[in-house]
């Protein structure tokens, strides 16, 4: 049998997912439309005011990229688990944490990334500036990729548990905190005239961090969960 | 003589020894409690700028310095089970939990009722409440994960990954006066020396020592009925006498 590079490993992987993916489409369009209603349930629910619609925007977008990606969590691993394919991948000569890697890139590519392209229609309901808007995007590139990777830990851990879906939220969630602080907060210190760097140097150096440490810790905690 | 250190990480040798150790350890919590309270209250002297309501700070002190140590601890047994797969280490940690997750909601509790005079608010969104606040989810988390597994080995296992993962969270609570400008002071007492009266310093510390003990009295009390609970099956815990009984 002949060994994989690294690089060759994890483009097969995410094809693979993503080929999985496309095959039911209706997967990722559901997590998006929950998105999209999240954020414009917010306008009906505090009024149509601009001035706090405007205020409240990066918040708001933010906290509903959080639950949309805690929703689409469930399907990292279960169905990999369910067919008995992920047993054989825990088997396979190959480093489990490139693996974890590729499936957790293919799930930004399938929940994080939709989010941040569709991010920027939602904004212009909430009349924010187009300065405002970059900004946004830019934390959102940063970020969500961050909310898939921690989110990994907990599908892993949680792998076939009865009401796993409620517990993987309650894991994960608390872990994201300072994602949604510095990603909404640089689009408030935009809005407000001040320099966002911080914001997102802080944003880059979270995801750097969880790019080294979160693949290995969930190919651990898929080995917990399978043994 | 050679002592053997591995004699007590085995639970049916660390059962008996726990059970001796207790009364140790909850006498001297409790008589430091009376202690601490009395200090705290009859004769350290009111505060200058904040009066009698600074006395909440002989209760909200303590609760939060363990909270944080608990976690830690938690996590270090953790870690020592996952690393070494000694199994009374994982139940240490999952005896650990539920006194951590009360002290950080006492913490919490206290501090919302001395900001409430002091800050005009119940709670402000300060960094360092937000954080302790996540440290009260992180236990809540654990606990969740650890009842949800029925295997008691995955649940080992699996609680001690998330607890390892959430101790970033401690420095950030610990520094966060420092690295965020926010409401909530910074600590007073420091290794160089202090700005607090004697008395004051005397019943913080005595109640500090009184939670310690505390926290070391229950999760031995609460290890023990996890050592019964797990170990049922094996012929030691039939042959006790408290279960004969």
């Amino acid at each position: 049998m002949n060994k994989l590079s690294l690089p060759g490993l994890l483009l097969l992987v995410i094809k693979r997912d993503l080929l999985l993916a496309m095959r039911r489409r209706a997967d990722v369009l559901t997590t998006l439309v929950f998105f999209v209603m999240v954020v414009s349930l917010f306008p009906l629910g505090i009024g149509p005011e601009q001035e706090i619609l405007r205020k409240i925007a990066p918040g708001v977008v933010w906290v509903a990229a959080l639950l949309a990606s805690m929703l689409s969590l469930g399907r990292m691993f279960s169905a990999d688990y369910l067919d008995g394919t992920l047993e054989q991948m825990l088997l396979v000569p190959q480093s489990l944490s490139m693996l974890v890697l590729g499936k957790i890139a293919a799930h930004w590519m399938l929940s994080g990334l939709p989010l941040v392209l569709i991010a920027p229609a939602l904004g212009l309901q909430f009349d924010m500036s187009a300065q405002a808007l970059w900004v946004l995007i830019a934390a959102l590139l940063l970020g969500t990729p961050v909310l898939s990777m921690i989110g990994a830990i907990g599908a892993a851990l949680t792998l076939g548990l009865r009401g796993g879906g409620v517990l993987v939220s309650l894991l994960v969630l608390p872990l994201c905190i300072p994602v949604l602080i510095f990603g909404a907060g640089a689009v408030e210190a935009v809005s407000s005239g001040m320099s966002v760097i911080s914001h997102l140097s802080l944003l880059g150096a979270i995801l750097m961090l969880s790019l080294v440490f979160t693949p290995w810790v969930t190919a651990q905690a898929l080995r917990i969960s399978m043994e | 003589m050679a002592i053997n250190w591995f004699k007590y990480s085995a639970p049916s040798t660390f059962y008996g020894l726990a059970g001796r150790l207790v009364p140790w350890f909850a006498w001297p919590a409790a008589l430091l409690f009376c202690i601490g309270l009395y200090v705290g209250f009859f004769v350290a002297p009111s505060d200058v700028v904040q009066g009698e309501a600074y006395r909440i700070i002989f209760i909200h002190v303590p609760a939060s310095i363990l909270s944080m140590f608990i976690y830690l601890i938690m996590a270090g047994y953790a870690a020592l089970g996952l690393i070494f797969n000694t199994r009374l280490s994982a139940m240490m940690a999952t005896a650990l939990a539920p006194t951590g997750a009360l002290f950080a909601l006492i913490s919490l509790w206290t501090g919302a009722l001395w900001g409430k005079p002091m800050w005009g608010a119940w709670w402000v969104w300060d960094a360092r409440l937000t954080s302790e606040l996540i440290l009260l989810f992180l236990y809540l988390g654990f606990i969740a994960l650890q009842a949800s597994i029925d295997d008691p080995r995955r649940a080992d296992r699996a609680g001690a990954l998330l607890a390892i993962v959430g101790s970033v969270n401690v420095p950030i609570i610990y520094f966060s006066v420092k690295w965020w400008n926010t409401l909530h002071q910074g600590s007073t007492i420091k290794f160089t020396g202090t700005s607090m009266h004697i008395a004051m310093q005397q019943a913080m510390f005595t109640m500090l020592l009184a939670c310690w003990l505390y926290v070391i009295a229950v999760s031995l009390v609460r290890v023990r009925s996890i050592i019964l609970e797990r170990e049922r099956n094996n012929q030691w815990v039939t042959e006790l006498a408290e279960v004969k009984r």
